[in-house]
């Protein structure tokens, strides 16, 4: 029991039910809004899942500010610069998005989407 | 019904994450990195001279993909403001805010863009650097926007800074490409004494026009949700 409780199974664990929970949303809910958050929920899922493929236990950030660290002692920067990108433009969907939203909600008046003509689910 | 469905395809969903993604070995508990990031982490202090190993990668190993990760953000806010923007039903309401949170948001104001300068300034140092640094800043617009209705940012001065930046960042890459090293966004000034502001060459540059850049675009995108503290207070208003 006690090595199943390991780094590796508690980061899929997050990420994976990040992932899977967003998605359900995004199938399940009929209000915009919800669309979107659910959106940005698997996003952060996705996040994680890239940002810890780096990590490697017991090791640092790799920042060398600190005087005596070596290069030995840090995790892979690659991934998190990755995941830096990802979620500058998880952010600029987003805020499309929302904005795609709010004009919908001015020119139909609702939310839902089974109630917006000439959009079927 | 829609759940259920829904919930088998989620369930299947997650039996590939499980079945095919959970095979692919974590470094976490080895020893073993990735090759590309053994590599940098080895030679981004010869390489680059800034202490932030991120940072050398976002900004010089993989400058241009920043370059088009800020289009991205630029086209993002453009669309916010042609979508939300010159519409007339858009009638933001005139909020009255209390006193108490009018004098905070004043007070707490420079306080705040200070501590995104600091954020942008140090990206090649410390965590951090142009993206958090310029959404900081932003914030503190955002707050001032939110709470006072008399503010009025001038949308000229905020686009002007956003394209001068934009323009920055592409011309220390046309200069890395006619120096010496002909090469876009190529590493052309002085490494500088490690670990200080003005070390690693272009980075501290690049990394201050990206912050104001992304600073100015969310500002811009802040507006352009808000019309009436822009200008637009009289149609607001009606």
């Amino acid at each position: 029991m006690s090595n199943l409780i390991t780094i590796e199974n508690i980061v899929y664990l997050a990420s994976f039910g990040l992932i899977l929970i967003g998605l359900f949303i995004v199938f399940s809910d009929k209000n915009l809004v919800k669309l979107v958050i659910g959106l940005d929920i698997a996003e952060t899922g996705v996040n994680i899942l890239l940002v810890s493929t780096g990590y490697i236990q017991g090791k640092t950030a790799p920042i060398f500010s600190r005087t005596g660290l070596k290069a030995s002692q840090m995790v892979d920067p690659v991934p998190q610069a990755l995941v830096l990108t990802a979620i500058v433009i998880g952010f600029g969907v987003t805020a499309l998005a929302l904005a795609l939203v709010v004009r919908l909600y001015q020119k139909t008046g609702t939310l839902d989407v089974s109630e917006i003509r000439g959009l079927k689910w | 019904m829609r759940r259920f469905f829904s919930l088998i395809l989620i369930i299947g969903f997650g039996f590939y994450l499980v079945t095919v993604i959970g095979r692919i070995p974590f470094a976490a508990t080895g020893e073993a990195k990735g090759s590309v990031g053994v590599q940098i982490v080895n030679d981004t202090v010869n390489d680059t001279g800034a202490a932030n190993a991120v940072t050398s990668v976002v900004v010089l190993y993989r400058g241009f993909d920043t370059l088009g990760e800020v289009t991205v953000l630029f086209l993002a806010a453009l669309g916010m403001s042609l979508l939300l923007k010159g519409t007339e039903e858009v009638k933001a309401r005139v909020f009255d805010e209390s006193f108490i949170l009018k004098t905070g948001s004043y007070l707490l104001f420079p306080f705040i863009v200070l501590f995104g300068l600091y954020i942008i300034v140090h990206g090649h140092l410390t965590p951090g650097g142009g993206f958090p640094g310029g959404v900081v800043i932003a914030t503190a617009f955002f707050i001032i926007v939110m709470t006072s209705e008399m503010v009025r940012l001038r949308e000229n001065l905020v686009s002007i800074l956003e394209s001068l930046a934009g323009l920055t960042f592409i011309a220390l890459g046309i200069a890395g490409l006619l120096g010496t090293k002909n090469s876009f966004l190529a590493n052309f000034m002085g490494k500088g004494v490690f670990n200080t502001i003005l070390s690693a060459g272009i980075i501290p540059f690049i990394y201050a026009a990206i912050g104001i850049k992304v600073g100015s675009e969310l500002t811009g995108a802040v507006g352009s949700m808000f019309l009436s503290p822009f200008g637009k207070q009289e149609e607001a208003g009606e």
